[in-house]
């Protein structure tokens, strides 16, 4: 096309930066938003679902807590209940807390390694709309009334053609197979963009602590997903095609389902921890003023963490009648994962121990998590014994224990996370004062809501029923634990008025508003289509801190067409520079394919034969190349 | 009544011990490592966005840090590996309770009540009732855990922890009451629709006592003396009562709902949800769904005269 292509580099004209900029964008109208594929208008959409999610499922939670602040009451009845905490729990696990994680990864990660797109932008477009798909299937369902009532863990038999013979289970079987088609498919671009899409000199052990415990996490889902995948799928043919995996009166076997489910279901707490020790090696060292204590340790720590992740499962299921020896087993795994973790949080305090510190609301998140994980962790020491574990196992010492690590350990982290990066994400900063009075009622209200129920457990109230007789002792720590859920609301919904608010501001955040040391603050607040004008060169572990170098950029990248520079997986030396896909309605089109083969086998096997022709039109429709994409690449290779 | 804090036998009170001194170890490090931050944070000197990063860790180590972060990973190693032995320990102690001599009992989950069946205990034959179980303080207890329909589990945290009933695998419960008293047993696995009302009794009373409640167990019903008694029992058998409910001695041989043999001895109906009184009983005959919702139990419309009938036969089924 043109005689002189249009090229970046750190002396770029505006005329360049406005190519690299229209070149980068979505297209618009309502087609274009069909097809957007930039990473961050995906990740952004991708993060707001999930937070709709969490709204929902803590709705959910709060109409259950109203139903147990009094003994033997009655507003809501038993189908209902078992609805809403199945509800709850699935929502919370599989649509919020490691999709969140994935989308908040997905809009850091390019920025933080300095790279202008995540890999394979189509498929994360698809990984996020057939999330999207699977999470209204499960919402549509509760609200046509045919919820799955078995619990988020769904033990057979209970769960099995005999006993639950309504559609929910298959709804909730199927919401599975999507989520985790979703999440598989973000774990591939992630663990891509980590290893190949680097700045030059951002070697392995110069990656920030969050890109890489999201390629850890990514690892992790690659390995305990599919573990879910396949006891979801055995679950709907013995429910839709009459096979026997779970029927212990055709030689099937009861417990294969809690071996499968759990084998994904315990590194899946991982996969919801293990990001947000990331988010927590970013806070800390910009707000204690230095780089972080014990860069090795730390990594090497999340690594152990995800190998010993997998060596815990058996710990759901002491109260089966497997064998001793193989109960001490996992208890000796389970205590042993509290080590890597320590050596973390012991990184961090010599981290606040030797800095100087700003003390903002991201840091304050943080610092509740000190006090709350760290209970959590404890707790959790006990119901890794297998003689504490029988008492406690299936009580509310459990639900307050599991509410400690997840909220403690992610949802706290999460939000000093918004709190952090709402600059990047939105390009303002969130009002200080709100976050402040967010902080204090979701800090107070958590421990009044679930610090009872550890004694709640202990008095011997099991988990997920739906009412209590009067008399048991249990009925303060109910009421109590209560009023803390509304305390909890209540902040939440200062945090969404605190984001409306900043949202209808024109006050603009500065690139780097916290004076921190990694890429994505070296780019404007929200950062540009492209994030970067020039690919920077990485010296160091916090660029922006360190004296500069030389060479500081590279250039010569293509600002009219979607070049990237892919880097070695090592050291990040540069490697080639291929064409990246341009935006494409066909993802979409794809994602609603295989909604209606999800959705069609749920009601006939035939489904999965007719409805796999539109999924193969649309793929075929997605990998076609375009003429006008070729002649561009052509035009710009060089020979030697 | 129903809590892990008060043991009544040898099993529950061993993981207690362990609880007290896992909470104590683990208090002790949550203090400390609180206390760590708390110190960090009061003598670290405050900063602001402008405060230049210090970077002199950069290529250099850092002795003392490195020298604290060593030793608290290595007392903290160190309390896990005391904690992994007095685990196993306990589980070995828990595994080991002495159970010649013991009594037999099997037991099985329904959706949602507790079949209890007694082995032959020496010469004397076993018998069957339901949501109760009583047993001699003193005597080891072996439980024999099945399920009909889902998992459940069996619970009762004043004597010991729980034990799943899985459909195809077989379970057993071993404990021993040390003192004597009422103590409640719950569900713990969730197991459906009435999930949360499905408890039972572990009665433990000493070993005379006992002996004569199982001696009066393994009698067939008493037959009725007068004339509404008469009536309450030929209401039972002409209704739909006899083809789900056994009472021996009498004609009725269900087995679908719990054994009626001695219903008139029992503290609570419907699984431990009601206390067995004339009013319970009649609202729970005539529309058990009101009281517990999902109960597979049917209603029974009965004219107030038969209705009466059958609860005076029924309270003298002792």
């Amino acid at each position: 096309m043109s005689e002189a292509p249009l090229t970046d580099g750190p002396h770029a004209s505006p005329e360049v930066r406005d190519a690299l900029a229209k070149t980068w964008s979505d297209p618009p109208g309502f087609i274009g938003m069909l097809s957007a594929v930039n990473h961050k208008t995906i990740a952004r959409r991708f993060i707001v679902t999930t937070f709709v999610f969490f709204v929902l499922a803590g709705l959910l939670a709060l109409a259950m807590r109203t139903q147990l602040a009094r003994p033997d009451q009655r507003l809501i009845g038993p189908n209902l209940y078992n609805e809403l905490f199945t509800m709850h729990g699935t929502t919370m696990m599989f649509l919020f807390a490691v999709p969140v994680m994935q989308a908040v990864a997905a809009y850091l990660v390019p920025l933080m390694i300095g790279a202008r797109s995540i890999a394979f932008p189509r498929m994360n477009a698809y990984a996020y709309w057939v999330f999207l798909f699977g999470g209204l299937l499960l919402f549509a369902a509760l609200a046509v009334n045919t919820a799955p009532n078995t619990g988020w863990f769904s033990y057979v038999p209970l769960a099995g053609p005999d006993y639950s013979p309504n559609k929910g289970t298959d709804i909730w079987a199927q919401m599975i197979t999507f989520t985790e088609l979703s999440g598989l498919l973000e774990a591939v671009v992630l663990i891509t963009t980590i290893f190949k899409l680097r700045a030059p000199g951002m070697s392995l052990n110069r990656m920030p602590l969050f890109v890489w415990a999201t390629l850890v996490t990514q690892f992790m889902v690659i390995f305990a997903m599919p573990a879910v995948m396949l006891c979801s799928t055995a679950l709907i043919l013995d429910r839709l095609v009459g096979t026997h995996f779970y029927n212990p009166a055709k030689g099937g076997d009861v417990l294969l389902w809690q071996h499968l489910f759990w084998f994904f279901g315990h590194p899946e707490v991982y996969l919801i921890f293990i990001p947000p020790l990331g988010f927590i090696s970013s806070i800390i060292p910009t707000f204690a003023r230095r780089p972080i204590f014990g860069y090795p340790a730390m990594v090497l720590s999340l690594i152990a963490t995800a190998f010993l992740a997998f060596g815990l499962w058996v710990h759901h299921m002491f109260a089966t009648n497997i064998p001793e020896l193989g109960k001490s087993f996992f208890t000796a795994a389970s205590l042993m994962i509290a080590i890597p973790s320590a050596i973390q949080i012991f990184c961090w305090i010599g981290t606040l121990w030797t800095g100087k510190l700003n003390l903002r609301v991201p840091l304050l998140f943080v610092l509740a998590f000190f006090f709350i994980l760290v209970m959590g962790g404890m707790t959790g020491i006990m119901v890794a014994s297998v003689p504490l574990d029988l008492q406690v196992h299936d009580t509310y010492f459990v639900v307050a224990h599991l509410h400690y690590v997840l909220l403690g350990g992610a949802v706290f982290p999460l939000f000093g996370a918004f709190f952090y990066w709402f600059p990047k994400f939105a390009g303002r900063l969130l009002d200080e004062r709100l976050g402040k009075w967010q902080f204090w009622l979701f800090f107070i209200g958590f421990n009044v809501t679930f610090f009872p129920m550890h004694l709640l457990g202990l008095e011997g109230m099991p988990r997920r029923v739906w009412t209590y007789p009067h008399g048991m002792g249990w009925d303060g720590m109910n009421f109590t634990a209560t009023i803390g859920a509304y305390m909890i609301a209540l902040s939440v919904l200062l945090f969404i008025v605190n984001v409306v608010k900043t949202m209808r501001s024109d006050e603009r955040a500065a690139a780097d508003p916290w004076g921190a040391g990694t890429l994505e603050w070296s780019v404007p607040s929200p950062p540009p289509p492209h994030n970067f004008d020039a690919i920077p060169v990485v010296h160091g572990r916090d660029p922006l801190w360190e004296p500069s170098a030389q060479p500081a950029f590279v250039a010569g990248l293509a600002a009219d067409a979607r070049e990237v520079l892919v880097t070695s997986v090592l050291d990040a030396q540069p490697d080639h520079r291929p064409m990246f896909p341009t935006p494409s309605l066909w993802p979409f089109a794809s994602a609603v394919a295989t909604t209606i083969l999800f959705i069609g086998s749920i009601y006939t096997p035939w489904a999965i034969v007719w409805a796999s022709l539109p999924v193969a039109v649309a793929m075929i429709g997605w990998f076609w190349p375009s003429r006008g994409e070729n002649r561009l690449a052509v035009a710009r290779e060089r020979r030697p | 009544m129903q809590s892990a804090l008060t043991p009544a036998g040898i099993q529950a009170s061993r993981i207690l011990d362990l609880w007290h001194l896992t909470l104590a170890v683990c208090c002790v490090v949550f203090a400390a490592i609180l206390l760590a931050c708390l110190i960090a944070m009061m003598r670290a000197p405050r900063a602001n966005r402008a405060t230049p990063a210090d970077l002199s860790a950069v290529g250099h180590r850092e002795p003392r840090v490195r020298f604290w972060v060593v030793a608290a990973t290595g007392v903290s190693t160190f309390l896990l590996f005391g904690l992994v032995l007095a685990d196993v320990l306990t589980d070995r102690a828990l595994s080991r309770l002495p159970v010649d001599n013991a009594l037999r009992i099997e037991m099985t989950g329904y959706q949602w009540w507790w079949q209890v069946r007694y082995a032959n205990d020496g010469d004397a034959p076993g018998f069957t009732l339901a949501n109760e179980l009583h047993v001699p303080v003193g005597r080891p207890v072996v439980v024999s855990l099945k399920a009909a329909d889902v998992i459940h589990t069996f619970w009762v945290p004043n004597l010991h922890g729980k034990k799943d009933m899985i459909p195809g695998r077989d379970a057993t419960i071993e404990f021993r009451a040390d003192k004597a008293g009422v103590y409640r047993g719950q569900c713990a696995e969730f197991c459906g629709y009435e999930h949360a009302l499905m408890a039972f009794q572990v009665i433990a009373d000493p070993p005379a006592q006992y002996e004569a409640w199982a001696a009066r167990q393994r009698q067939p019903s008493i037959a009725p003396s007068d004339d509404i008694a008469v009536r309450g029992r030929d209401v039972f058998m002409s209704q739909d009562c006899a083809r789900c409910h056994t009472v021996r001695g009498t004609e009725a041989q269900g087995t679908i709902g719990p054994d009626l043999t001695h219903v008139g001895s029992r503290q609570f109906i419907a699984a431990g949800t009601l206390s067995n009184n004339r009013g319970n009983l009649a609202g729970w005959i005539v529309d058990p769904r009101a009281l517990k919702p999902g109960t597979v139990m049917p209603p029974t419309r009965l004219p107030p005269a038969d209705l009466q009938a059958l609860l005076v036969w029924m309270e003298t089924l002792k």
